[in-house]
């Protein structure tokens, strides 16, 4: 093996320019090993990615992803009540460019260099892909807006610095507005749950998994770290039990047993359960998080809190929490990513979420066989979403950072 | 009655409100009652329930007669075997997928997370982009993936691929060449033997070349002759069999392993080797630059300086993380049920279906599971034991 350093913000950075010529010679081929190693890769390279490019220029039939756009996005969702999916969608998109305005509201430019570029090249994108390009007009009109409510909200932002309390406030409204929207009732007509899925569900039962076990998982933290002896090991057992078990035998379990622990009768919907077994499982793990966060807040700031007489409850509200949540948000963020990719398990029990509705996608005898491009596909939404929100999770962290 | 006894009870009623003992006491009380009550209204509903149903709570049925075929199994293993039986038998398979699954997730994430430090950029890119790819995209996906559209397009059996007559792969699964010696296991505690044995020469001639300044050559040729010794035992020794392709498809002899369990070992093996090797990259990066520089100054080449140097001080801080990824592995495994392989959760869930007794069964699940885990990091927790600093 040959190695270097690690990288190092110490490392002197190398002012030279070298000719790319230089730069071969020592990033590829510095000894024979290298240079074998580098011939070795590169042929694997070129044999790999030229198979792969063959079988998806000929062999491979695309059909099967824009003729079912739809299934992947919706699920079987009536297509005459279409319109409230991009309504949710234009919604979430306002709130999301609000929200990046307010927090960039202290950046010299907004629109950097690299954001311009990104935007080009996802609205290139829309109009290029043939999936999306029948409902480019929309996408690239959300698109717009993302970009002016960015605007507005960084100038807002400048003008009223307590804004971005109202836009979390929006945020958790959007959740039942979003629900509303989806469900119907209300005027709205009514879309029973059977017909909710696609993309639409991954991201509800995501978002819903996560904000529903947040207080929960807030409260076993707080409780594995009591010195209450009861509190403690009920926590302790809670957690352990449940971060013991596959989250499979959670979801199918909570299927069947729910409704058995119920007074007769009473049978709550599919998706509900669905997102018990979920919030219940994904709490255990949250909570682990936060009693890292708790664990990095120093004891003085407790000891300090109490000097001032401020109780327990108050101490813990006002001092520790906010800190320790602070401190703990990549993690929770990592534990989003690994809960949005847990809710491929929900095609398990009978869910048609993205991965579900791709399986009865490929059960349809017209397309037959068609794994390997259905699978790359939603492998590609998956990978995308999970892959940015890793990305913005880092650069929280770099936001965040106030240490010294 | 001219005296007031109000007050004085008035009084221990402030004090008592006053005391934090009082309040600690009394929330755990509290906490117990309504949790007790919310557990109750469940077990009650639950007991109608069961006898509305006619079934009572109890482990009975594990002695019946299970009644249902799988697949494969390392077991000898018939249909009217007890639920019981059948469920070992689940658990074997889940066991050889997991132990499996361990080594070569750690061999790959090992190598994926050294390889991230390499001076050859190609390499660094490679590694970068597979940890980048596998942990952002679902387990589940990436198992059907491998199961479907790469294990699946294999051709038919009668058409095999026969890879120097040692591995041969179809659609229905792969032979790869396996020990089949009469005696194995003897001889696999031979070669353990004579891997302790030169573990002991190898110290001794570490100490004598430290303390008496001695070349440390006899030693060396007898660690040799050991190593020629253990070779010879693994070519000959063991028996190896390998699979002789039959002409209809299918071949006798060598291990044959079945594209369902093919396909869950490779999905779990990169998707677990990915975290592995940030865990690793994690741990490298947290030993000491100053480490890099006192190996370099003592003119070490790169390759030694990450073996003897960085690699073991790594390896405390890779240790404790990298339990909770095999303990993920071993739950993650639960997913080969989608593909239909026989392992616990699977023979569990079919156990379920056919006698309708989900408590029981998650209970089972849930012990075999947690025991499942505490062995493994049992087993960490004694290797973290021996990798941490010797402080004298």
């Amino acid at each position: 093996m040959t190695t270097t350093l690690p990288p190092s913000p110490f490392a002197p950075s190398d002012v030279r320019k070298i000719s790319p010529r230089e730069w071969i010679k020592k990033n590829l081929f510095s000894d024979w090993f290298n240079g074998s190693l580098t011939i070795i890769l590169v042929s694997v390279l070129v044999l790999s990615v030229g198979n792969l490019l063959r079988w998806a220029l000929t062999t491979a039939q695309w059909a099967v992803i824009p003729n079912n756009m739809g299934l992947y996005m919706t699920g079987l969702y009536p297509a005459a009540q279409y319109w409230r999916m991009w309504v949710l969608l234009a919604l979430v998109c306002v709130l999301a460019g609000l929200s990046w305005g307010v927090l960039g509201r202290n950046l010299a430019t907004l629109f950097s260099r690299q954001v311009l570029m990104g935007f080009a090249i996802v609205c290139a994108g829309f109009v290029l892909f043939p999936p999306t390009r029948p409902s480019s007009p929309k996408l690239l009109a959300i698109a717009a807006l993302v970009a002016a409510t960015a605007w507005s909200g960084r100038i807002l932002g400048r003008r009223f610095p307590g804004l971005g309390k109202w836009v979390s406030l929006m945020w958790f409204l959007a959740y039942p507005a979003a629900i509303w929207l989806i469900g119907g009732g209300l005027g709205l007509p009514t879309v029973p749950t059977n017909d909710w899925g696609g993309l639409v569900l991954t991201l509800l039962m995501a978002v819903s998994g996560i904000a529903l076990c947040f207080p929960l998982g807030v409260i076993l933290a707080l409780g594995r770290r009591s010195h209450l002896p009861v509190v403690k090991w009920l926590s302790v057992a809670y957690i352990e039990l449940i971060r013991g078990v596959p989250l499979i035998a959670i979801l199918f379990m909570g299927q069947v047993m729910i409704p058995l622990f119920l007074p007769e009768g009473m049978r709550p919907d599919r998706i509900l359960r669905a997102i018990i077994g979920l919030t219940l499982f994904s709490a255990a793990y949250l909570a682990e998080n936060v009693r890292a966060g708790l664990q990095a807040v120093p004891r003085g700031q407790q000891e300090a809190a109490a000097s001032l007489g401020l109780n327990t409850p108050l101490t813990l509200g006002l001092i520790v929490l906010p800190q320790a949540l602070k401190i703990a948000i990549p993690a929770i963020v990592g534990q989003f990513i690994s809960l949005f990719q847990d809710t491929t398990l929900l095609s398990i029990v009978g869910l048609a979420e993205l991965l579900g509705i791709s399986r009865s996608v490929l059960a349809n005898p017209t397309y037959l066989g068609r794994y390997a491009e259905v699978n790359l596909f939603i492998g590609f939404i998956y990978w995308f979403f999970c892959y940015a929100m890793s990305l913005g999770s880092r650069k929280i962290e770099e936001k965040l950072n106030t240490g010294h | 009655m001219v005296s007031n006894p109000d007050t004085s009870s008035q009084f221990d009623l402030k004090k008592l409100l006053r005391d934090d003992r009082f309040w600690k006491i009394a929330f755990q009380v509290i906490t117990l009652l309504v949790l007790g009550l919310i557990l109750g209204y469940f077990l009650v509903n639950l007991n109608i329930n069961l006898t509305r149903q006619g079934t009572r709570f109890g482990f009975g049925f594990l002695t019946s007669p299970a009644g249902f075929s799988i697949g494969e199994s390392s077991l000898k293993y018939r249909p009217n075997d007890p639920y019981g039986k059948a469920l070992l038998v689940g658990l074997v398979n889940t066991i050889n997928l997991v132990v499996a699954g361990i080594v070569l997730a750690t061999v790959v994430g090992v190598t994926a997370g050294i390889s991230s430090f390499s001076r050859n950029w190609l390499l660094h890119k490679i590694s970068r982009a597979y940890v980048g790819l596998t942990r952002n995209v679902p387990l589940l996906l990436q198992l059907l993936f491998w199961y479907f559209a790469v294990y699946g397009v294999l051709p038919a059996p009668d058409q095999q691929l026969n890879w120097a007559n040692l591995v041969i792969a179809s659609k229905r699964g792969v032979f790869i060449p396996w020990p089949a010696a009469s005696g194995l296991w003897a001889w696999l505690a031979v070669l353990l033997a004579i891997a302790i044995a030169a573990f002991f020469v190898w110290k001794w001639r570490i100490q004598l070349i430290v303390e008496q300044g001695s070349t440390g050559q006899p030693q060396l040729w007898l660690l040799g002759g050991l190593a020629l010794l253990s070779g010879l035992i693994f070519l000959f020794a063991l028996g190896w069999e390998v699979p002789e392709a039959q002409p209809g498809g299918g071949a006798t002899g060598g291990l044959r392993l079945s594209r369902e369990y093919v396909a869950s070992l490779t999905a779990l093996v990169f998707y677990t080797g990915a975290f592995i090797a940030e865990i690793v990259r994690a741990g490298i990066q947290s030993v000491a630059k100053g480490q890099w520089e006192a190996a370099r100054s003592l003119g070490l080449a790169p390759g030694l300086t990450m073996r003897l140097i960085v690699f073991p001080q790594a390896l405390r801080v890779i240790i404790p993380p990298l339990n909770s990824e095999f303990i993920n592995l071993a739950k993650n495994s639960s997913l080969a049920f989608a593909v239909a392989y026989p392992e616990l959760y699977s023979v569990a869930n079919t156990t379920f279906n056919q006698t309708g007794r989900p408590i029981e069964v998650f209970l089972i699940l849930m012990a075999t599971y947690l025991l499942m885990n505490l062995v493994i990091t049992i087993g960490m927790n004694t290797l973290n034991q021996t990798v941490q600093f010797k402080e004298r």
